[in-house]
């Protein structure tokens, strides 16, 4: 037991999701390895982003057992609940900030909620959170609708760093940015899980992140996770949907342009 | 498992060697966001600050950790000097130090400190420009609402009458009750407060001209106006100003359709129908409900009531009142949609519109209602 949940940091076994009578999972099974960058695709209303809210607990499952951090989140007390929900951040889709608070005091917030500080460590705290994700330093005093959707999602990703979370939840990182905002917010995932040790669990259409900054890719497909590996294995998966997916004209392109990438390095 | 939860142990800070020269400080434990209390505590009490730090014995570092450590060599944020002078740390330790020294490194964006009564001085001034704005778009809005309906009277667009009897049902049949029993209540109030003041007087029977007076005059076409304000107008705003937000105006305007035709002239026609019957239905429930204080409290009965009522009060009263009514259906149905089209992108915008919009227009209820007043005075009606 103990040996698995260092291994696994998040642990999900038979996953029920229902809306009505519409399944949305159905006996879904998927581990999530300490350090590492998973990447959950499928399509459109597959219920990746059901299978996200129903790890940090926001969609009750029908059934299922889901494991983080060694802890069955169902069955932990509030305290401990609480305990483990201070170990992960979440970015959602287009921020989530706060929009009455600036993004200073959008990352500030879980601080001074959680762990109060001192209020010039507190904000030279959210300070370097800014510089990490790579905002300019002049947009700590910026409201969330002065900023683009870019930006917004990068100080998405500050406020969920804000109390170094061990687990980076995100929700469809690079939807609605252009293609070089995109390109650098893969490169923002890699170097941030690299430097803070994060285990990053990232729900994606996006098959240019999928190659560059993941280690390991989850197929969601008929209310199943059909495969869990690398990124070149799964290109080669045999599944129908994965076929059409990677070998469709989007997904050679996208390999292509990994490929001469390796080359040039 | 157990040791990463539940209360933390924190890192030790302690001086290795002796004198003023070795002045080094060795940090051993975890140092992350969570012991950071721990840790504060023991800075706090440092008496001098360190010149190196040993970092052999240092367990676990995270950003918020290193900042600490970082800030602990360099008061002043030139991180980027401080990093030669720590020893022994682990690869990871150091690449994580050197990363937080670099993004750290840079100097607060400084905010505009303007004194505060200037501020507020300022604020003054911007909102008596926004006021000004304001009615200068209200009136280029009226102006857009008649072209608008000159333009469907002359057959060159179209009215919407699905729509118009839509809005029908919702501000005015839906009204009904709500406004029927306020009024009763207000009615009877009125009849009850006039009644204790004149029967000293032995003069109770005028009770019946004060009520049927002030109903048919005033209270009937005020009340339901602003209670049509807060209920519909609001309600204009609010469904206008979400369409604004997920950008359904624009998909209008670039559909080669008018706002103004699809949106505000069904929800103003709705309204210009149904507050005079609105505001009939309130005289009526004002009236009974002074009737009825009458007849139970004092000792008017409902037939004397009706006598009195058609022998002391004229007919034209009620045109008065009635005449009122489309008026503030106006102000009010444009107001509404107005502020709803104003609406800018984000969701809080529609609240702050909604405010605004009931406001303004039980403010300019109230302001057209005493202008009317005055008017009637002057004409002698």
């Amino acid at each position: 037991m103990a040996s698995t949940s260092a291994e696994n940091i998040i642990e999900v076994r038979g996953l029920v999701n229902r809306f009505g009578a519409q399944v949305v999972h159905e006996n879904l099974d998927l581990d999530v390895r300490r350090g590492e960058v998973l990447a959950v695709i499928g399509g459109s209303g597959a219920g990746k982003s059901v299978l996200l809210r129903s790890i940090i607990g926001l969609q009750e499952p029908a059934q299922g057992q889901i494991r983080v951090l060694g802890e069955d989140l169902r069955a932990a007390s509030a305290a401990r609940r609480a305990d483990i929900e201070r170990r992960w951040g979440v970015m959602f889709q287009d921020g989530a900030l706060f929009s009455s608070l600036d993004v200073l005091e959008n990352i500030k917030v879980p601080m001074i909620e959680h762990q109060p500080l001192p209020l010039d460590l507190m904000d030279e705290i959210a300070r370097l959170k800014i510089a990490l994700v790579g905002l300019p330093a002049d947009s700590a005093h910026k409201y969330p609708n002065q900023l683009s959707g870019g930006m917004r999602k990068r100080a998405g990703i500050a406020r969920a760093l804000s109390l170094d979370p061990e687990i980076l939840f995100l929700d469809e990182p690079t939807s609605g940015l252009d293609p070089i905002g995109a390109a650098g917010f893969d490169e923002l995932i890699v170097t941030l899980k690299k430097s803070l040790d994060l285990t990053v669990f990232l729900v994606t259409h996006d098959l240019d992140s999928i190659f560059t900054c993941c280690d390991r890719v989850a197929v969601l497909v008929d209310r199943h996770v059909v495969a869990v590996d690398t990124p070149e294995r799964i290109a080669e998966h045999e599944h129908p949907w994965i076929q059409q997916c990677f070998r469709g004209p989007r997904g050679r392109s996208a390999q292509g342009a990994l490929a001469s990438r390796m080359q040039g390095a | 498992m157990s040791s990463k939860l539940g209360p933390m142990k924190s890192a030790r800070l302690e001086w290795r060697g002796d004198g003023p020269d070795a002045a080094v400080l060795s940090v051993s434990g975890p140092c992350t966001m969570r012991c950071l209390p721990g840790i504060l505590v023991q800075v706090d009490s440092l008496k001098r600050s360190p010149e190196r730090l040993d970092l052999t014995e240092l367990e676990s570092l995270d950003s918020a950790g290193a900042l600490v450590l970082l800030r602990l060599l360099a008061r002043d944020r030139h991180y980027r000097e401080t990093i030669e002078r720590i020893r022994g740390s682990r690869p990871e330790h150091l690449a994580l130090l050197t990363l937080i020294a670099e993004a750290a490194g840079v100097a607060p964006s400084t905010r505009n400190t303007i004194s505060s009564w200037r501020v507020w001085i300022a604020g003054l001034g911007e909102s008596i420009v926004g006021l000004w704005r304001q009615m200068l778009q209200l009136a280029a809005f009226f102006g857009e609402i008649n072209a608008c309906a000159l333009s469907i009277l002359m057959g060159r667009r179209k009215l919407r009458m699905t729509a118009v009897v839509h809005h029908m049902e919702r501000t005015g049949l839906d009204a009904v009750p709500i406004i029927c029993l306020l009024c009763f209540l207000v009615g009877a109030v009125v009849a009850f407060l006039s009644a204790t003041a004149l029967r000293d007087f032995g003069a109770s029977i005028l009770t019946v001209e004060i009520v049927s007076v002030s109903f048919l005059r005033e209270f009937g076409v005020l009340l339901s106006a602003i209670l049509v304000a807060g209920r519909s107008g609001s309600a204009f705003t609010a469904e206008i100003g979400s369409m604004r937000s997920r950008e359904e105006i624009d998909a209008i305007k670039a559909l080669a359709l008018d706002p103004v035709e699809l949106l505000v002239i069904p929800r103003l026609l709705a309204l210009l129908v149904m507050l005079p019957v609105l505001s009939f239905l309130a005289m009526l429930s004002g009236i009974l409900g002074g009737a009825l204080v009458g007849a139970t409290t004092l000792d008017i009965s409902p037939i004397m009531f009706l006598s009195r009522m058609q022998e002391e009060t004229e007919l034209y009263y009620l045109w008065l009142g009635l005449l009122k009514a489309p008026v503030f259906a106006f102000l009010i149905a444009s107001i509404g949609c107005l502020e709803g089209l104003k609406v800018s992108g984000s969701a809080e915008s529609v609240g702050s519109h909604t405010t605004s919009s009931v406001v303004q227009s039980i403010f300019l209820v109230i302001v057209v209602d005493a202008l009317f007043a005055v008017l009637y005075m002057k004409l002698d009606l």
